[in-house]
């Protein structure tokens, strides 16, 4: 019998994947919501950007959920290339390596300054860089496994 | 299916749990910072540069750290009144000056010229009244007041000679001393007889105030 690819046979194993993309994202979400509206840190320009790539993510994985949907990839992963190029791009300047008057901060809160140190290294933009890394990575693992 | 339908609901429910509960933590943790920080010494709280408005003898201190370019200031101008009305000779309110936005610490030297004439008062309100003629999108503008001010009944002449004295750059420098000593990062930051208004709301600053008239005049 010759049969297409069933759609339910890999649905479990990659509902779990999307589940974890869905929740990561929701995670760094709700992360970020509570830096900004109860520690009462103020966003930068450049933390909005990765933002605005961050919270579509939740509502967009989460429809891919139900029915589960692999395709979701396709509309996930640009936003997620996205926050991840402005990630890097905000850990560069948090860093120092790319200069002060360089970055799009004219007024407003400064992309340089140290708001939070967790351990000692860890940064916010830092977290948003692993954050878009694992997501990018496991959609990445999605979209393999459910294109034959 | 339907246990995939459970899980994503659980974990609904579980994130927002999680963000609820590390919201009150933290914020029962700044309360704690900030009242603890509050401990310090009565003239961190009251300068003897700073103005008071009150009865002599009222025992309840409501120290109001204030930018005259702040929106919620002028706002919480009238509800201020409102409270000290509601509990007449016993709320004194002191006024102490944190110019966070940029270019308010000129008008705040303008305020402060203004003590020398004995019009402190009429000027903080005319400042707040005219806000947003001087101060539209948060850009104060000193030399738009002066015209409010000569209406509000001030000698400008004096005023701008007061003004060139030294001793305004530091009673602003001491009150925003005193403002991070007090962990003020905000305007209008409120004390009542040195406790923190934690959570910022006109009920919320009318129960702290109220407790300490109670705790001050008990019946």
């Amino acid at each position: 019998m010759v049969t297409k690819p069933q759609p339910d046979a890999s649905a479990p194993a990659g509902w779990s994947l999307l589940f974890a993309c869905w929740l990561l994202a929701a995670t760094a979400t709700a992360g970020s919501l509570f830096f900004s509206s109860v520690m009462d840190l103020p966003p930068c320009v450049l933390c909005w950007y990765q933002r605005i790539a961050l919270f579509p993510l939740v509502l967009i994985l989460a429809v891919g959920l139900f029915p589960f949907d692999a395709r979701v990839v396709r509309y996930a992963l640009p936003l997620a290339l996205a926050g991840w190029v402005v990630a890097g791009y905000h850990n560069l300047v948090y860093l120092g390596f790319i200069p002060e008057r360089l970055q799009p901060c004219s007024q407003g809160v400064s992309c340089s300054e140290r708001n939070l140190d967790l351990f000692g290294f860890v940064s916010i933009p830092l977290l948003s860089l692993a954050g878009f890394s694992a997501l990018i990575t496991l959609l990445v693992v999605l979209h393999r496994r459910s294109t034959p | 299916m339907n246990k995939q339908r459970v899980v994503f609901a659980a974990s609904v429910v579980v994130l927002i749990g999680v963000f609820a509960i590390g919201a009150r933590l933290f914020q029962q943790k700044k309360a704690e910072q900030l009242t603890f920080k509050a401990q310090q010494s009565f003239t961190t709280f009251v300068r003897p540069h700073s103005q008071v408005l009150g009865a002599e003898d009222a025992k309840v201190y409501l120290v109001e750290f204030t930018d005259p370019a702040c929106e919620t200031c002028a706002a919480f101008s009238p509800l201020v009144k409102k409270l000290m009305a509601a509990h007449p000779d016993r709320i004194k309110l002191v006024v102490r000056y944190a110019p966070f936005h940029h270019g308010s610490d000129g008008v705040v030297r303008l305020l402060h010229a203004s003590t020398r004439q004995g019009k402190f008062w009429e000027a903080l309100e005319v400042m707040y009244k005219s806000q947003p003629a001087w101060a539209s999108h948060h850009q104060p503008q000193p030399e738009l007041l002066w015209g409010f001010l000569a209406e509000a009944g001030l000698d400008i002449e004096r005023l701008s000679k007061d003004l060139q004295s030294p001793e305004l750059g530091k009673v602003v420098e001491q009150d925003l001393a005193d403002a991070r000593a007090l962990g003020v990062d905000k305007t209008p930051g409120f004390f009542v007889n040195g406790k923190p208004l934690v959570q910022f709301g006109y009920t919320e600053l009318e129960q702290l105030v109220q407790a300490e008239v109670a705790a001050a005049y008990p019946k």
